[in-house]
């Protein structure tokens, strides 16, 4: 393992430093106990409502939407992607629609969904696809635009078909924004399905979140905005570090 | 656009090309609103106007809204929050991209936890906001802003980072003080950069500011949505849906435009 790094060091400095800044704040009365609790026990609570499994089903029920969510958005956003990598003129008069699509609070449609697929997650699972989608696609398209013609022209030279072209040469090349793309649909995802839980919805992650806050209950609310804040926090630097090494390859690979 | 006064001969030809794009931009414009009515319009037969109620229906609920004076208090108090949300994320994103631009070490630090801030679902995290700033428009506000702010944090940390060092340079010739770097060096270079920037926060604010009126509040077009959510009032959720929507798009192409035409100087005067 090489030595950690000096802004990594830092950065961690930084987290708890808050942390224990928030700690005394809290307990010495600086901020007002009603509206926040000390860290500290935010940390026992989560510990608590993780042993006492009283919310697995809902955090069962938010991760499997999710799941759900990000595989089709993944598999038909890149389908969607190269699409409109081919298709030059269909690209260039959706692109407004593209740009301003994460303006809408998408949660909106949440009711006609709910007309579609019923009183289910289904709904849920479609907010999710819908918002992440787009960010899918347009990746896709970024990545399949950045593949150096080069390459498409060795392939053209092995006499590759489009299935081998595609596989061997165009994937590979444009991995690492394809991958940017599956980064934020899982982000995306995340954010649509537990905002929509929280606004509209009976069950899940988000939900128990509102209605601790609709009954005072602040440890329990601290609790699961802690345990949510750790998890994405997780996944994220999970995602963040695998980019940043499909994105070195890249570079190495490329000269200048 | 400029006249090309003087040069006219060999200029016939590119006023051409130009004319040509400008036709074909107009034939997009059109192709896609009517192949989005047409989609719209399918789906709609499809799934059943109990679902997705027909365009020409929502745009006669739209007109509707627009001529009922008890509209436009929601419109003003979005309007308001929005406003001072957008200048606070501009500002303060810009100030903050280019103090973690220039400190290299803090940019370091700070950059995978704002990265980190921005994926997390916020909408969860608003009964803290709302703890903090009590309900009112002060909280839809800090909501807006924590939205937008990021996109331009980093857009504009980037751009000073891979500011031409010749600048950089001039800076030091000149022997300018922090301020006067900032703002007569700095910011127009970045410009471009931040401008970007801004169109991704111009969203993502308005959508933190509509989430805001969506939970806890009495007022502002995201209070509308929810009143029309629980009355299952679909007409007036796509009226409203489709208003924000050309609003934004709007708002992203005159910022696109904006972009380009900063780009454009830019690289002529380099």
């Amino acid at each position: 393992m090489a030595r950690p790094s000096k802004p990594l060091l830092l950065r961690v400095g930084l987290i708890v430093g808050s942390v224990l800044l928030l700690e005394v704040a809290s307990r010495a009365g600086w901020i007002d106990p009603v509206s926040f609790i000390p860290p500290s026990e935010m940390f026992v609570a989560a510990v608590q409502i993780l042993s006492d499994g009283v919310y697995n089903v809902d955090i069962m029920l938010t991760l499997s939407s999710a799941l759900t969510s990000v595989l089709m958005a993944v598999v038909f956003g890149f389908l969607g992607g190269l699409m409109l990598a081919k298709l030059p003129r269909l690209r260039r008069v959706v692109d407004p629609l593209l740009m301003s699509w994460y303006a809408v609070p998408i949660f909106v449609f949440y009711p006609m969904l709910i007309v579609i697929f019923g009183l289910n997650r289904w709904p849920l699972i479609a907010l999710g696809f819908l918002f992440s989608i787009v960010a899918m696609a347009v990746n896709t398209l970024n990545g399949v635009e950045r593949i150096p013609l080069v390459q498409l022209r060795t392939a053209r030279m092995l006499r590759m078909g489009p299935v081998r072209t595609t596989l061997r040469v165009r994937l590979p090349a444009s991995l690492p924004f394809v991958f940017t793309g599956v980064k934020l649909t899982i982000v995306y995802s995340f954010i649509a399905i537990i905002g929509g839980e929280f606004l509209l919805s009976g069950a899940g992650f988000g939900y128990q979140i509102a209605f601790a806050y609709n009954n005072f209950d602040n440890p329990t609310m601290y609790g699961l905005m802690l345990l949510l804040l750790v998890f994405v926090g997780t996944v994220n630097m999970i995602l963040h570090s695998v980019e940043h090494r499909l994105y070195q390859r890249r570079v190495m690979k490329e000269p200048a | 656009m400029k006249s090309p006064t003087g040069t006219t001969l060999n200029m016939q030809g590119i006023l051409q090309s130009r004319r040509d794009a400008a036709v074909q931009r107009r034939t997009d414009v059109v192709l896609l609103i009517v192949g989005s009515l047409g989609l719209w319009a399918g789906l709609s037969a499809w799934l059943g106007v109990h679902a997705l109620p027909y365009p020409w229906t929502t745009f006669a609920r739209l007109a509707q809204l627009v001529a009922d004076p008890s509209f436009y208090p929601h419109v003003e108090e979005t309007g308001k929050a929005f406003l001072a949300a957008i200048v606070l994320a501009v500002a303060g994103g810009t100030a903050l991209g280019i103090l973690l631009g220039v400190r290299r070490l803090a940019g370091d630090v700070m950059e995978p936890v704002l990265i980190a801030v921005y994926s997390v679902p916020k909408i969860s995290l608003y009964p803290i906001i709302l703890l903090i700033f009590g309900l009112g428009i002060s909280a839809k506000i800090a909501f807006g802003v924590i939205h937008g702010i990021i996109p331009i944090v980093l857009f504009t940390m980037t751009a000073v980072r891979n500011i031409r060092p010749v600048f950089l340079r001039c800076i030091q010739v000149h022997r300018l003080g922090p301020w006067r770097a900032a703002w007569q060096v700095l910011i127009p270079a970045a410009i471009p950069e931040v401008v970007a920037g801004l169109r991704i926060g111009f969203a993502l604010t308005l959508l933190g500011t509509l989430l805001g009126e969506m939970f806890a509040s009495q007022r502002g077009l995201g209070h509308m949505l929810m009143m029309a959510i629980e009355r299952h009032d679909v007409s007036l959720i796509m009226a409203l849906a489709v208003l924000l929507f050309a609003f934004a798009t709007l708002a992203s192409l005159l910022l696109l435009k904006w972009d380009r035409h900063l780009r454009k100087g830019w690289h002529r005067g380099a």
